[in-house]
């Protein structure tokens, strides 16, 4: 258990200082806004190894948590049990978890009438693609204005600083007009290309890249390796928590992202997963099963992922959510 | 990999690194590698970022429509209009509402599930699985969920477990107008609350192991220690999520197109559905821009205030 206390605070990476670089680096800005920054290592070992005895007072906080979290998985739990039952006792008016036969009649129909199938495709392409460009583009610039100079560096800096407070969604209606000009309603570029540039991101990466020793490129640099080669082969290896914490945060904004594919998209074989489901719901009509069983499986993708990379995931929403947002 | 790689000369290397005159801040002739490194993210900024908000500016003082065509330049009238048009104020008010609604308890509540699970210490993953996961679903699951678990009175899981206590609600939680909004922030606590409680816990296992020990040696109980350690070591982590929580709830539209559509009433209409409806069903996306920019007036105000507290909160833990 304290291997997975560990694994939530951002500034103690699971690997120890010293087996990697990474680990002897600053922790990135994000968390040093945050008193999880400096203070993150000080005494990991303390915090995490010590276990409180079972008082009575923490079986109380034990008890509460234990319905709280059952309150946060009630919805879920009635999701799936809803999807389980025989589409005509979905409706019955006693409350009722399990119905009179476990099917899944609901899902074969959704997976065979629907395009959840497409929608579930597209939003793996547009995300996967959305979610490279921008740790590409965002760590290129990010090294780009901290550790080059070149003419309007500062001012171009600042401009993009100034971008992170304007949201995406203010800018709805000039954006469309723009896709309209380009053609590009109703395709996956359409979608992607205005996901792409986030400043907040570069913000969150020049933070991180001003505090990583120059040395260390000073050392490839006197080897005789380009500015090129530098940044792969040796800022980008040592910044791989920053970056996964970015790719992260990226894919799951896109992969939820609604309002943008939505007003963009007309068109059902190129909209994502929450766009095609709402859109879709109608058809379902009064068919309780079925919705609850579309639900489910939209949701799942993200689900599985999290059980499976569940550090990675929460290091990389804590790290970036702070400055992301 | 350090700077003890033996081909490094390493000391005046390191010197010249940190002293700024060292081969890769001062190598003119790496110069134009600079706009080599920025320019892919320049290039799709300049594109979907700055050109978009000067294209609004520019439609806003104009009658486009959606095609962007046949516009002609009027001036200031689309934000004359805004000002006396009573759907831009019901729909500012509906998102001020919402969002004065749902931070206090989406801050609040983030904070108490990281006590609980900081305090408990075992099966971190079950609290992380219960209050986290709904984040991560896509709104569209979200609003439909609730949608069904709460607007059918008869079958909906809300009102049978209701009944089940003996309660006989009989409440429109998404037909009463008196209801719905408490209904979309009750959903919006649900789904969100868990990127407030994963903020808050990372904070809450930052905090010097030591100020506690202290505090047990001079007798202070777990009360105590709440209210004279962790609570004040928090102060700027609530600061941050406080406003982070105000952008992400002003930003509100998911949520209620799913759930109420804007009803009943409009009285859950934000001002995103309201630049919806005039932008992409009425067409007038000009009008729209407007009413963006209004709304982006309000974002600014809110960012700076963000700037000034993350500014004076570094300077804080630089000192």
């Amino acid at each position: 258990m304290s291997a997975t206390a560990k694994a939530v605070t951002p500034a103690a990476p699971s690997t120890g200082p010293g087996r990697e670089p990474a680990g002897t680096l600053p922790a990135p800005p994000s968390s040093q806004s945050s008193p999880a920054g400096p203070a993150g290592p000080a005494d990991p070992t303390g915090e995490a190894g010590r276990r409180p005895r079972w008082t009575p007072g923490r079986f109380a906080l034990l008890a509460a948590a234990l319905v709280l979290a059952a309150l946060w998985v009630l919805p879920l739990a009635w999701a799936v049990a809803t999807s389980l039952k025989p589409e005509s006792e979905t409706t019955r008016t006693s409350l009722e978890w399990i119905g009179s036969r476990v099917t899944f009649d609901a899902y074969e129909k959704v997976w065979a009438s629907g395009d959840l199938a497409r929608w579930m495709v597209n939003s793996a392409y547009i995300s996967t693609v959305t979610t490279v460009l921008t740790v590409t583009t965002c760590a290129m610039a990010a090294y780009g204005f901290s550790r080059t100079e070149f003419r309007g560096r500062k001012v171009l800096y600042g401009l993009v600083l100034a971008g992170i407070m304007v949201p995406p969604q203010v800018l709805i209606a000039p954006l469309f007009a723009e896709m309209v000009s380009l053609g590009l309603v109703d395709t996956y570029w359409g979608v992607i290309l205005p996901q792409v540039a986030v400043p907040a991101m570069v913000f969150i990466l020049v933070k991180f890249f001003e505090g990583v020793p120059r040395e260390l490129e000073e050392a490839a640099y006197v080897d005789g390796a380009g500015r090129w080669r530098v940044f792969w082969t040796v800022v980008v290896p040592l910044s791989r928590p920053v970056l996964a914490a970015v790719a992260i945060f990226t894919f799951i904004q896109t992969w939820n992202n609604f309002l943008w594919p939505f007003l963009v998209t007309t068109d059902p074989n190129v909209m994502t997963l929450p766009v095609g489901l709402v859109n879709v719901q109608s058809t379902y009509g009064a068919r309780y099963a079925q919705v609850m069983a579309s639900l489910v499986i939209a949701g799942l993708p993200l689900l599985l992922v999290f059980a499976f990379f569940q550090r990675q995931i929460v290091r990389g929403v804590a790290h970036t959510g702070l400055a992301g947002q | 990999m350090t700077a003890t790689t033996p081909t490094a000369p390493a000391p005046p290397a390191a010197e010249a690194a940190r002293t700024g005159t060292g081969p890769l801040s001062a190598g003119r002739r790496w110069t134009e590698h600079g706009l080599v490194f920025t320019a892919p993210f320049l290039l799709l900024y300049a594109l979907f970022l700055v050109w978009p908000v000067l294209l609004g500016l520019k439609m806003s003082l104009g009658d486009d429509n959606i095609t962007g065509t046949g516009s002609t330049f009027t001036g200031l009238d689309n934000y004359a209009e805004a000002l006396r048009d009573p759907g831009v104020w019901s729909s500012l008010w509906n998102t001020v509402w919402f969002t004065l609604l749902s931070t206090v308890p989406l801050v609040v509540t983030g904070l108490v599930l990281a006590l609980l699970a900081h305090h408990l210490r075992v099966v971190q993953w079950l609290w992380r699985l219960s209050w986290f996961t709904p984040f991560l679903l896509p709104s569209g699951v979200v609003g439909l969920l609730w949608l069904w678990m709460i607007y059918p009175s008869d079958f909906g899981l809300a009102d049978l477990l209701l009944r089940s206590f003996g309660l006989d609600p009989g409440i429109g939680w998404l037909t009463d107008t008196r209801y719905a909004m408490l209904s979309i922030v009750l959903t919006t606590v649900w789904w969100t609350v868990g990127f407030n409680f994963l903020l808050y816990l990372a904070a809450l296992q930052a905090i010097p192991q030591h100020l506690y020990e202290a505090a047990e040696l001079d007798g202070a109980g777990a009360w105590r220690r709440l209210r004279h350690i962790t609570l004040p070591m928090l102060n700027r982590t609530t600061g941050v999520v406080a406003v982070l929580q105000l952008l992400a709830s002003l930003k509100i539209f998911d949520q209620v197109y799913i759930m109420t559509g804007g009803g009943p009433d409009e009285s859950t209409r934000p001002i995103l559905q309201y630049v919806y409806e005039a932008g992409f069903t009425g067409y007038r996306i000009g009008y729209a821009s407007a009413v963006s920019y209004v709304f982006f007036a309000l974002i600014v105000i809110v960012s700076l205030i963000h700037l000034r507290m993350t500014r004076r909160s570094r300077e804080e833990a630089a000192k």
